[in-house]
């Protein structure tokens, strides 16, 4: 992208007219959206870097001195960061494993289904356009103990487990949050492939079935393949959000019984225990690990790209 | 190619079994379909069905947790709008995410078109720090503007939340316009060009109202991510005259001090998804093209 970006832009091409030239208005049509940025994104950023490396006051506002790294000694060497760290990783990687496969699910149906697909592509969007807040008293009230449809439907069934409280237990609360999470997004994650496979010729199946192969055959021998980029896009999305979770464990458990992530425990820290400097170099350190992140699926999907690239 | 014509040869003559084989299989493979279809639908839509269940009932209904409501009411519905702070909410977020929504519109398609459309140095590096914000976990930039803001003035004010909205807002219209900008016949822009018109008349006569489509869905997906904001909505307000809904709803107390306020709660996210819901099933096909701009271009 950039070569060709460059490659456009050296090419020698001198237009005579009235305005500005290309390179100004360019620049002026860019520059309020950077103004905007740098305000609104890159100022607290840096911001923030400057009030992790200080302590201050809580009973003196305005207070503060100095430190240097000690918050960043204090966070990782704390217990509550690396259970943070854990349940966000755990989160994510269920969660939008989860996802994919059931993404995966419903795009091939909307795929094949094809008296459905309308209906179904207006379905699957309804999840998504719930708020967080909204999913999470949602499926709140769904789990709540008594009168809550799934405990209603343990005691019907005669299974056990209709007395628990579900949000009230390790383990159960997170896996609360990881349903609610894959109930909102993996319609999401739907849209996203099924687009992907609306462009793969069909007649690449047909010459398959012709062959013989089988279905799986050909989903893992042409659809896989061809989706790949489509899938590596969802899973970004999905991952850096999932990285970033706060809503969900905020108004389900409000972080109670192991379902304290990263963004919650920063935000606790912060606000309820008014700890701005350790809060700060927490808010610091979950930046780093989404842009590590981030930078790592870039270098996957860059991989990826390029040897299809060099396939085709 | 060749293999083929090798698979058609036999094939033909074992038509008849494959024949009928291959109808049952297609019956069957048709039964699973549906059972797929309704699966998911039942999955997308149950839960929802739940929450506006529970917005129906009142008193000791709510405590008996059944599928239907046996006398429906809409006293939640009636008792959420009588609170001035529900009513409140929905207007500052109104504001809020409407505002945002415009601002980014309008700077975003600017510099969409640049990105675009016209050569200028630095373009790769410019786009890359645009995707990158829209990385930004929000955590990281609550803690500095709740002190900036409460410095400054801004805590409480709409403008302090409208403004870190864009940070989200603004990538992601930048985004999808450049993508639907892309997608516009370069041929109408050089007639222009060629006919006398500068670079930004091309602009605004020529390519804006042609992208007029993705202007819509760009503004439709930004709202709806910034009425759906939380985190910045309770670190940098806590007046509810000017709380979004967002986090009004999560901090909702029902109307008297002794009512379980589950069933208005729940009213009041069903009231705040529906206008969302109609919105997204009137612009689907919009939307999912929002959605999925750029994705399959790698």
């Amino acid at each position: 992208m950039a070569t060709t970006a460059e490659a456009t832009f050296v090419k020698p091409r001198k237009r005579r007219r009235s305005g500005l030239s290309e390179r100004r208005l360019a620049a002026a049509m860019v520059s309020p959206s950077l103004i905007v940025i740098l305000i609104v994104a890159a100022y607290p950023i840096i911001y923030a870097i400057w009030l992790s490396l200080h302590q201050y006051s809580v009973i003196h506002p305005g207070l503060s001195r100095w430190v240097g790294l000690d918050n960043y000694k204090d966070a990782v060497t704390s217990s509550s960061f690396w259970s943070a760290v854990k349940t966000t990783f755990v989160f994510t990687i269920i969660s939008v494993s989860l996802e994919l496969v059931i993404g995966m699910g419903m795009a091939l149906l909307m795929h094949a289904a094809f008296f459905g697909r309308s209906v179904l592509r207006a379905v699957v969007l309804v999840p998504w356009a719930i708020l967080t807040v909204g999913t999470a008293i949602m499926w709140r009230s769904i789990v709540a103990p008594d009168v809550g449809f799934f405990n209603q439907v343990l005691k019907a069934l005669h299974l056990p487990g209709a007395n628990t409280v579900w949000l009230a237990h390790n383990g159960y609360a997170l896996a609360v949050m990881i349903f609610a999470d894959v109930w909102k997004t993996a319609p999401f994650m739907a849209l996203l492939l099924l687009a992907g496979l609306q462009v793969i010729p069909s007649d690449l199946y047909d010459a398959a079935k012709v062959d013989g192969a089988t279905a799986w055959q050909r989903f893992v021998r042409i659809t896989l393949p061809l989706l790949k980029p489509a899938i590596l896009i969802a899973l970004i999305f999905r991952t850096l959000d999932a990285l970033r979770i706060f809503d969900l464990p905020y108004v389900l458990t409000r972080g109670s019984n192991g379902t304290t992530t990263l963004s919650l425990y920063a935000y606790q820290q912060l606000t309820d225990n008014r700890l701005i400097g350790p809060g700060s170099a927490l808010s610091v350190l979950t930046f780093i690990i989404v842009m590590a992140v981030s930078l790592l699926y870039i270098r996957l999907a860059g991989d990826n790209l390029r040897t299809m690239a060099a396939e085709s | 190619m060749s293999s083929q014509a090798v698979a058609r040869g036999p094939a033909r003559m074992r038509t008849r079994t494959r024949a009928q084989a291959g109808r049952r299989r297609t019956l069957r493979n048709q039964v699973l379909l549906w059972v797929g279809v309704v699966a998911t639908i039942l999955f997308c839509l149950f839960p929802f069905y739940w929450i506006i269940n529970t917005s129906l009932k009142t008193g000791a209904e709510l405590s008996q947790g059944s599928l239907f409501p046996h006398h429906p009411t809409l006293d939640n519905y009636s008792s959420i709008f009588q609170n001035s702070d529900f009513t409140t909410a929905l207007r500052t977020s109104l504001i809020d995410a409407g505002a945002a929504t415009l601002i980014a519109l309008s700077i975003g398609s600017f510099a969409a078109y640049a990105l675009a459309r016209l050569r200028f140095p630095r373009k790769f590096l410019i786009l890359a720090i645009v995707l990158s914000i829209s990385t930004f976990p929000p955590i990281a930039i609550a803690a500095p503007l709740f002190k900036l803001w409460t410095d400054i003035g801004l805590y409480n004010t709409y403008l302090g939340l409208i403004l870190p909205f864009l940070t989200f807002v603004l990538p992601l219209t930048i985004y999808i316009l450049t993508s639907f900008f892309r997608e516009i016949p370069k041929e109408l822009e050089e007639a222009a060009l060629v006919d006398g018109a500068t670079h930004f008349q091309a602009f605004r006569k020529v390519v804006l109202p042609l992208a007029a489509p993705g202007l819509v869905t760009a503004g439709l997906l930004a709202f709806i991510f910034a009425w759906n904001e939380f985190l910045l909505s309770i670190t940098l307000t806590s007046d509810p005259s000017r709380r979004p809904v967002s986090a009004a709803i999560a901090f909702f107390t029902g109307s008297s001090q002794f009512q379980i306020p589950i069933g208005t709660i729940s009213a009041a996210t069903v009231t705040i998804t529906v206008p969302l819901i109609v919105l997204v099933v009137i612009f689907q096909k919009r939307i999912v093209a929002g959605l999925t701009a750029g994705a399959l271009k790698g």
